[in-house]
């Protein structure tokens, strides 16, 4: 912010990884420009005297949503698994979460 | 076109088959959604067998409900149990939810009948639908354009007499601006007066459903049918739903109403008027809302004074930051909440050596380049070093917009802008992010807010494409604000029909 360049390919870089999405490196650079583009416009926010304003995270506070404690349906387990990408056993099945020597 | 209320009306007085009606409206899309691509998916055998069920329950004496036989088209970011629901990304194709969000039961305990899933902005991300992974919807009004969005293919399937009600999700504009490309009424409720579960999240304090169609009165019915707490959705306010009907034929004698200045240009209905709250400090006048649009909505405010209302100027000073505020917010929100899309649990999977490599993998190939940049942008907006400088300050100025819209609501009952800066648009128009973002200006503020807003059509601009105008007002003044519509509405110089209706329809003269 207010160095002329909001946010760097590295910086892009670093985020994908954060964020889980393979690109390639003309992608960063892609990525680098479309951000740079939105976070440039975001820097109108730093001229703003905001300290004695409290942040608002939800629009319409509600609390101590409780419901009754009794049993619902749920949905349909075997419903649920026929979407997954792969099932078997009554579980989800994913590749090795820690490798195979784990 | 047949409204909603006439519809009902007549099956529920066995006067006509909901079957007939269905009949009508799929010849219509089989004619023409080629041109349009309102529908991702067209459910034609289910809504056969719903429509005979109708049929059935007139034909035994049973009253199936004040959306009697009315087909309904839903967008595809809202789950409906064994049908595919999309949200128009290559992730979810496909995928058949095991559940139906609570707004399609409601609209189908109702006696609605679902014609088809419509298309979107992928994840609801757009204001054009350009960004669809299954190809944009092209607004009925003229195909050279977009309908707006991202609920742009609900839009574009009332505007065409596809379906007489449509409902979609707001979160930054995405029933309201479309509803104003495509000439029709779209209405974004109070945050919690509809419930959302099973609409597929995309910014979570924004999202909002609400429903479109041809008037102000049949969003009123279709409005009072979705509205309602829902234990389902903690957000859902407990609040008594009101008769929103009986409040399109109440006047607007001595309703106070507030054009908002920032997003009104200079000029007409100034301080000269003297109505309420016109010392307010003005703010800065936002360049970029086209003339032929704010020209519509200082008419209409002249329309309401004839009618009886008190009509001033009013500053929101809050809604020039608003864009900016909401571009950090809702991406923070869409990272986290898009995170599911892991190709584990429904949806594409690439496979990987192992499961993070799957993750980044799938989520390569499953979203399409702005799903990826907002993921991104929110991860980055949320990461160390940045959260304060970017989320926290846009959370403050969310706050500054609360303020600001109750100081406002202090003097106003509802406030006037333009629903869009300008009417619809090229494709490609607005290739560049921050131009397409900018689409969001006027509507943006009442998701910060949280507060009910909703387009009517008022006139024509550019080219003689539709305008709407936007009402406003407080939380839980869905009232006053169909009341203001309704009496717009009233008032508006006749909408050209979309061109598309003037070819021959298949029902007619057969």
């Amino acid at each position: 912010m207010g160095d002329g360049t909001a946010i760097s390919s590295e910086q892009v870089a670093h985020v994908a990884r954060l964020a889980r999405i393979e690109l390639t490196p003309d992608e960063i650079e892609h990525y680098t420009g479309h951000l740079g583009r939105v976070l440039e416009h975001a820097g109108e926010l730093e001229d703003l005297d905001l300290a004695d304003v409290p942040p608002l995270a939800h629009p319409y506070p509600l609390s101590n949503v409780f419901r009754d404690d009794v049993a619902g349906s749920p949905v349909d387990r075997d419903e649920v698994l026929s979407q997954a990408p792969a099932a078997s056993g009554g579980q989800f099945e994913v590749p090795p979460v820690l490798g195979e020597e784990a | 076109m047949t409204s909603a209320h006439a519809i009902a009306s007549d099956v529920r007085a066995g006067a006509r088959r909901a079957s007939d009606v269905l009949e009508d409206f799929l010849g219509r899309i089989e004619m023409h959604d080629g041109d349009v691509h309102a529908f991702n998916t067209v459910t034609a055998d289910q809504a056969r067998a719903a429509a005979a069920a109708i049929d059935a329950a007139v034909d035994e004496g049973r009253d199936p409900g004040p959306l009697a036989g009315v087909p309904v088209a839903f967008k595809d970011n809202l789950c409906t149990r064994g049908v595919a629901t999309t949200c128009s990304s290559r992730m979810l194709e496909g995928w058949q939810p095991p559940y139906d969000a609570t707004v399609v039961q409601a609209m189908t305990a109702a006696g609605a009948v679902m014609i088809g899933k419509t298309n979107l902005d992928e994840f609801a991300m757009g204001s054009s639908t350009e960004h669809s992974a299954f190809g944009p919807t092209r607004n009925p009004h003229d195909l050279a354009r977009v309908p707006g969005g991202s609920s742009g293919g609900s839009a574009a399937a009332v505007a065409a007499g596809f379906a007489p009600l449509a409902l979609g999700s707001d979160t930054g504009g995405s029933i309201r601006q479309p509803a104003s490309l495509c000439g029709i009424v779209g209405i974004k409720p109070t945050y919690g007066r509809v419930s959302r579960y099973g609409l597929v999240a995309f910014a979570s304090s924004f999202d909002q459903i609400g429903p479109f169609a041809a008037d102000v009165a049949d969003a009123a019915l279709a409005l009072g049918v979705i509205s309602g707490h829902d234990p389902a959705d903690s957000t859902s306010i407990p609040a008594a739903v009101p008769d929103f009907e009986a409040a399109l034929g109440r006047g607007v004698e001595g309703l106070r109403v507030g054009v908002i200045s920032e997003l009104t240009g200079s000029g007409r209905n100034g301080a000269a008027t003297g109505g309420p709250g016109t010392a307010g400090a003005a703010g800065e006048v936002l360049d970029g809302i086209d003339a032929d649009v704010t020209e519509r909505v200082h008419e209409a405010a002249d329309a309401l004074a004839d009618a009886g209302a008190t009509v001033g100027r009013v500053s929101v000073p809050a809604v020039t930051y608003g864009l900016t505020a909401y571009y950090l917010i809702a991406p923070a929100e869409a990272s986290s909440n898009l995170a599911r899309y892991d190709g584990t649990r429904y949806g594409l999977r690439v496979d990987g050596a192992d499961v993070e490599e799957m993750n980044r993998l799938t989520r390569r190939a499953g979203f399409g380049d702005e799903v990826k940049a907002r993921i991104m942008l929110g991860t980055f907006a949320l990461s160390a070093g940045y959260y304060d400088a970017y989320y926290g300050k846009a959370q403050r100025v969310r706050m500054l917009t609360r303020r600001d819209f109750d100081a406002a609501y202090a003097d106003f009952d509802v406030l006037l802008s333009p629903t869009s800066p300008c009417v619809a648009f090229r494709f490609g128009e607005r290739a560049d992010p921050m131009t397409m973002y900018r689409c969001d200006t006027c509507t943006i503020p009442s998701n910060l807010s949280g507060d009910p807003a909703m387009s009517v059509p008022f006139g024509i601009g550019a080219e003689g494409l539709p305008v709407g105008v936007q009402v406003l007002a407080p939380a839980l003044g869905e009232e006053p604000m169909l009341t203001v519509a309704a009496a717009l509405e009233r008032a508006a110089p006749p909408l050209p029909a979309p061109p598309l209706s003037t070819v021959a329809d298949p029902t007619e003269g057969a």
